[in-house]
Order: structure tokens, then sequence, then C-alpha cells
């Protein structure tokens, strides 16, 4: 009867309340969940347009494991499937933000079994082993191509892998950032002393020394692929030590690139195009051209070709010949004499009379790590089992 | 609180009032969809089809449910004794690495296994080996949890504070062995340990998806039910939750029920990062790290701390993370349209949690007592 006292709030409640939108913060990461895109802004999606050709559609289900405009490797992703989205007789639905658990096995079926997908393109690194595997078992006339070189012989045939191989890109920018550098000194921001990124720093360093020997370049690695508070310390601390260029390898190059921006300093993006994000001293960076590959998988696919019958090659690569990587937007610092030398490099590349990993080639302790005559392609195996930093990196590999 | 009459008014305050809430929460939400452009009805068609529409589709909610149920424990178990944990993600992770430690320590008799002992392995029967790591999993998560504890009670160290901060020591403890004494040298691009061989992993329940830790979620969730409620430990640990005074003048061993309360719960969350690695992973990575104990502490404070009330917020958590995709790909909204439901379902039934005993509908008609204050109803019966 007497309870005339409305709603207040005992303080407990309140406390628990605050520790309730924290956690739910933590769960949901709403700073990316925020980063606002308008549905479709980075691809028109696949809502309802209905091809003609008679028959369904091909339908194309795409996984990132982040928000597909993260400036980064999922938004390169996804730019390559917008790049199909349009094709008639193809539509594509995409899921993102999905993590490397038994959710992105459940969302492979959703998709399958709700959305009719034939064909699932699963486009983070650690979904293939034991996800793609697994769903791909169960379901075997459905394909699944798997960014990454992950497929070997004996792995389920309606399985493949697409990748492309950024050393060539890397080494044009190398020789892009050598030539902008005034102080000589060159940072680097990456995420894992693991071998793409060693070979992502490498292939940098090479590129670097081929037109200046003596820059220097200091690596910072920050310890995961998604660390935007460590990215932007990192970053501060290299220009602090004098460099004047910093280039990155981390899922989202968006928070190195911005600092590197704020402090006046030269940048070097990665996996797709990050020029908006520093107008003034974005030089360029390796960006991923995923439309190509998948343009060629649909040309394929429509055609009746499977990964099943042998059509569809298990394995495809490549770089920059093959038009898989190309160099971003160039910022305002690359001249147009730097610009004429890229050009020719790239053909020189192209047609195969350089070779990024041409020997001699010395780790930074001065061991020789690939002895002199020895000239490996991008493609050549010996190029995964690096773990080492090449000549002029300081920085350390554990 | 009468457990000694006839209470269903109570019961029916607590079944009531949660279900109000999420249909409040469900009607902000289509508000919400409204604005974005889309027709709620069909949202709400489409939640429900996914989440609970047929067997395939609420394999997949349940299958979701699973972690969340043992990783909920870690919070409500401590909370009846007063004390609000929220180190879930790295009891997990510890437990993965405990798992992980005795599954190939029990399979290949080493951490960093020879091609000869990756081809000869042990032998020993796999459920001895599924036993380990499921000891090894509880070991590590509760003496984790347990740690927090002690330093509660005897060094008065802030268990909030400290429970999250261990968190990031576990996730750093967990990169720094994969990354180093644990790498299996073939995990070039993503580092991991050497897998538990496949005969090790823990199966699906025969004829789903579904793998065996739903049945741990359910067990555990069921012996925690009784524990707390249905034993003298149970009471003691109620007693010193509400009052630490009374509870020591009364000669209750707070240290003791603090330190071995907190060691359950940081099992069950140790049990929850073995099931990951036994039935999903295959072997320690970063993958451990997918924010199920953080979703844990929701579902906790949802269930308000009731074991068997966890159970079932967990499948309704697990059916709204599976209607997530449906959202994405069928109505093109971006990701964190789910995750805007779930916070409104989340903040809507937290505070309705003011509602209690203060509805008239639910008052026993000859209760003249004043109603009691909020803060013993925040205690669920």
């Amino acid at each position: 009867m007497s309870t005339k006292r409305s709603l207040y709030l005992p303080r407990r409640q309140v406390i628990r309340g605050i520790l309730a939108t924290a956690a739910f913060g933590a769960t949901s990461k709403l700073w990316t969940g925020c980063s606002s895109t308008p549905e479709g802004a980075s691809g028109p999606g696949g809502d309802a347009s209905p091809t003609a050709e008679g028959g369904k559609p091909i339908v194309i289900g795409f996984i990132y494991n982040a928000p597909k405009d993260d400036y980064g490797w999922n938004q390169a992703q996804a730019t390559g499937a917008a790049a199909i989205a349009s094709i008639a007789g193809i539509k594509i639905v995409e899921q993102e933000s999905v993590p490397e658990t038994k959710e992105v096995q459940e969302v492979m079926r959703n998709m399958i079994e709700q959305d009719s997908a034939t064909v699932i393109i699963p486009t983070s690194f650690g979904y293939f082993d034991p996800h793609v595997l697994q769903v791909a078992k169960d379901y075997p006339e459905v394909q699944f191509f798997h960014s990454g070189t992950l497929w070997k012989e004996g792995l389920p045939k309606n399985v493949g892998s697409y990748f492309a191989l950024v050393d060539e890109g890397q080494y044009l920018a190398g020789r892009i950032a050598a030539q902008a550098s005034k102080s000589g000194k060159i940072g680097f921001v990456g995420a894992k002393p693991i071998n793409p990124v060693l070979r992502n720093i490498n292939s940098f360093m090479l590129g670097v020394r081929s037109v200046k020997p003596n820059v220097k370049m200091q690596v910072i690695f920050t310890g995961d692929w998604s660390l935007p508070v460590k990215e932007a310390e990192a970053t501060n601390s290299l220009v602090d030590q004098g460099a004047d260029v910093i280039a990155v390898h981390v899922d989202s190059p968006k928070v190195v690139i911005e600092t590197a921006e704020k402090r006046g300093v030269l940048s070097s993006g990665f996996h797709s195009d990050q020029s908006a994000l520093a107008p003034k001293g974005y030089l360029t960076g390796t960006m991923y051209n995923w439309g190509t590959i998948h343009k060629k998988y649909v040309e394929l696919l429509k055609s009746g070709k499977t990964l099943m019958n042998g059509g569809i090659p298990h394995q495809v690569i490549g770089g920059i010949a093959e038009d898989y990587i190309s160099l971003a937007t160039f910022g305002p610092a690359v001249t147009d004499a730097i610009k004429k030398d890229v050009e020719a490099t790239k053909a020189k590349i192209v047609d195969g009379s350089t070779v990024v990993y041409t020997g001699p080639i010395k780790d930074n302790g001065g061991a020789v790590k690939i002895p002199g005559g020895k000239k490996y392609p991008v493609t050549a195996q010996e190029l995964t089992q690096i773990d080492w930093l090449a000549e002029g990196v300081s920085g350390k590999t554990s | 609180m009468a457990l000694n009459r006839s209470n269903w008014r109570a019961t029916a305050e607590a079944i009531a009032i949660p279900i109000v809430a999420i249909l409040f929460a469900l009607i902000l939400f289509g508000i919400f969809c409204a604005f974005c452009g889309k027709n709620p009805l069909s949202i709400y068609g489409a939640i429900y089809s996914t989440a609970f529409g047929n067997w395939r589709t609420f394999q997949g909610t349940l299958l979701r449910a699973a972690p969340l149920m043992l990783t909920a424990l870690c919070t409500a178990l401590p909370a009846r004794l007063g004390l609000m944990i929220i180190g879930n993600e790295g009891a997990l992770v510890m437990g993965g690495i405990g798992a992980t430690i005795a599954g190939l320590m029990l399979s290949y008799g080493s951490l960093l296994p020879n091609v000869d002992q990756v081809k000869n392995t042990l032998g020993l029967p796999s459920l001895t080996v599924q036993i380990g790591m499921a000891l090894g999993g509880i070991l590590f998560g509760g003496l984790w949890i347990a740690a927090v504890g002690a330093l509660r009670h005897y060094r008065a160290v802030n268990e909030t504070i400290s429970s999250l901060l261990m968190n990031y020591i576990a996730i750093a403890l967990l990169n720094h062995l994969v990354e180093g004494p644990m790498k299996d040298p073939a995990s070039l691009n993503k580092p991991s340990s050497f897998p538990i061989p496949d005969a090790y992993q823990l199966s699906n329940i025969s004829g789903t998806r579904i793998h065996y830790g739903l049945l741990y979620g359910l067990i555990a969730c069921i012996i925690s039910y009784f524990l707390i409620q249905h034993t003298t430990f149970g009471f003691a640990a109620r007693t010193a939750g509400g009052n630490v005074k009374a509870a020591r003048i009364a000669g209750l061993p707070v240290g003791k029920l603090t330190v071995i309360i907190c060691f359950l719960a940081g099992s069950c969350a140790g049990l929850a990062g073995m099931v990951e690695v036994a039935a999903v992973q295959g072997q320690a990575n970063g993958s451990l790290v997918a924010g199920y104990g953080y979703a844990g502490i929701l579902v906790a404070f949802v269930a308000r701390y009731n074991p068997l009330a966890a159970a079932i917020v967990a499948v309704l958590l697990g059916g709204i993370i599976n209607s997530g995709g449906a959202l994405q790909r069928t109505f093109n909204m971006p990701d964190a349209t789910v995750l805007v439901f779930q916070g409104l379902v989340f903040i809507v039934v937290l505070y309705s949690e003011s509602l209690y005993g203060r509805l008239k509908i639910f008052k026993e008609a000859e209760v003249k007592a004043p109603p009691p204050s909020a803060a013993s109803t925040a205690v669920p019966v």
C-alpha cells in the first residue's frame, strides 16, 4: 500500500548498470561498430536485384572478420565483392564481424541453407582450419574459395585458395618512400613477427635500399592484428625517433595513417586505398585487387566450371603482373620524377628483369640469407620460410 | 522472503517482469528499425525464424549458448557472495591453456612433440584424455579466479578491477605461449599450439551439430543452482553475501568460502575454455579470445545471478546473436544492428529490476508491513 516512492535507483543497481554497459561495450566493440556505414556504402549489396537469364542466380556468400569499411583487409575484400555484385546472374550476400569460432561455421551453414548460396568466400585467414574444412565436408556440392594459400592436395575437392603476393607492390612502395624521405629514417608498424609481415617489411626495405642503401628502418610490432591504441603509440614513437615516412602492416592501417598525417609525416598504406585519410602525407601503398580474382571466378562459374570438375584451379595466386595487386592513389608528395621511376621499375618487374628477392641478401645481423646469384620469384616456396628481417631494419623477430 | 507459504505471486512476478521487459525492448528496437527504413514486423519475423524457427536453426542458437552458460556462472556464483567478478574472459583463456597442456601431455607426452611423438601417440583411451583436459581447464581457470578471491579476502584488493586486469594478463600469457614455448612450427601465419589429435576431440551430440559443451553448461548450471540454493555451503555463502559481519559473528569461514566459490566460478569459465579447445579449435590460439567471457557477464546480470535462469538467458542471447547474420544478409543492415538490439534488451531488463516489489498486482493482499527495501529485493528467490 505504501509504495508511494516511484522509480528510484539504488546505488547497487546503478553500479550494475554501468558495469553492464561497460561489458557490453567490450563485447560489441562499439567503437568499430559505430563507424558509419549506411548500408551499401562499399557495395550495392545483393538486395533484390533479380537477374534475368532465366534460372536462379548464383548466390555467393562473403564473410568478413571485421566491419567491411575498415580501410584495411576487409574493405579490400568487400571492394572485390562489390566488383561482382552487379554482374547479371550473380547475387552476393555478405556478413561482417564474424569471429573465427563456431560462429563462422554457423554463418556458412546459414548462407547455404537460408540464402541458397552455392559459393562461399570466407576472407579471414583463421576461418580455414578447422571451420571451412568441416563445413566443406558436410556440403560437397558447395564451393569454398578461401583467401590464403592454405589449400593442399588431399584436402576436400570443393575447397580452393586464392591469394595475391604483395612483395612487388611493397618493393615499389619502398622505392617511393626512399625517394620521398628526407631524414633517411623510415618507421614500420607491424602486427606480429610472422612470415607474411616479415616478408612485407623485407620487400619494402629491399625497395628502399635499391634507391638509397643507407636509409634505416625501425620496426615496431604491436603484437596483434588490431590494437588501435598501440598502433597510434607506435606511430608516435617512430615519428619522435625521427622517422619521416611510416609504413604499416596491420589489419586496418587507418589509425597509423591518420596519426602520421596529424604528426605531419609521410605514410605508406597497405591492403586498400587510404589516400582519403591523409590528403597531405599519403604516398601510396600496396592494395589488393581482389575484384580481378573474383571476376575470374564468376566467369568460370557461369560457364559451368567448378572446383570439383577441375574447371577451376585450387590455387589461384599472383602478383602485380596478374593485376591482383596494384599501388593505391599517389599522394601529392609523389613527384613526377618518382612516378616515372615507378612506371619503369614496374615494367621491369612485370617482364621479369627485376626480381625483388635477388641475392645476396643479408639479415639485420649480417648473416647471408639468400646467397648471391639466387633469384626467388614471389611464388617461390623458400620465401614462405622467411623468419628474419633484412639488412638495415632494426627490430627483433621475437 | 516468504518461502514457506504459497508464493505464486512472487513467481509470477519473477516471470512476468522479464518477459514484459523483453517485449518492451522489442518495441524500442522496432522503432529503431522503422527509423532505418525497414519494416519492424518482418524483422521480428526474421529474428524469430532464425533464432528459434526450426530445429536446424535452433541448433545454431544452442551452439552459441553453450559457452555463455559456463562463463555466466563465473560472475553469477561470486555475486551470491557479494563479489563482482568480471574475469570470465581471462579464466576462459586460462582454462583453454590448461586443457591444451593437459591434452598435449596426455596424447604426445610433450608440449612440443617431435615427428616420432606425433606419429606414435601414447594411445590412451579418449575418455581419459578428455577428462584430463577438463581437469586441466577446471584447475587453471579455477586457480585464476581463486587468486582474485584470495587477493580480495586477504589483501582487500578490489575484485572487480583485479579480475578485469587479470583478463589482459591471461590473454598476454596465451599469446606468449602460442608464439613461443608452445608454438607449432607449422603454424606460420597464425601462431598456435600443436593440435590435439582428432580422436581426442569432443564430438557432437549424435544427430546434431551441437558439441557436448552444451551438456557441460546445463549440468554446471543445475549443479550450481542446487549448490547455492539447497546446501548448507550455499546457505553460508548467501549469508556472507548478505552481511559479511553477521556471517563472521556467526562463525562462518568467510575467507574459505570466498576462495572456494571463486575457484568454482573460475573452473566453470575454465571448462568453457576447455570446450573451445577440445570441441571447436582443436588447439590453443588467439581465436580463444572471442568475447564469450564478456558476454557471460551480461548473461549473469540479466539472469539476476540465478544459475538456472542463466541457462535460459544464455539461450536467449544465443538466439539474438544467431539472428544477427540474417539481419545483415536479408535486410542488408550493418552488423551493429544486432548489437543495438542486444543492448536494448539488456538495458531494459536490467532497469526493469527496479520494478520488483513495486507492482501492486504481485503483492500478497494481507501484507501490512512496508515493502522490503530495494537492496534486498535485488536478491532473487
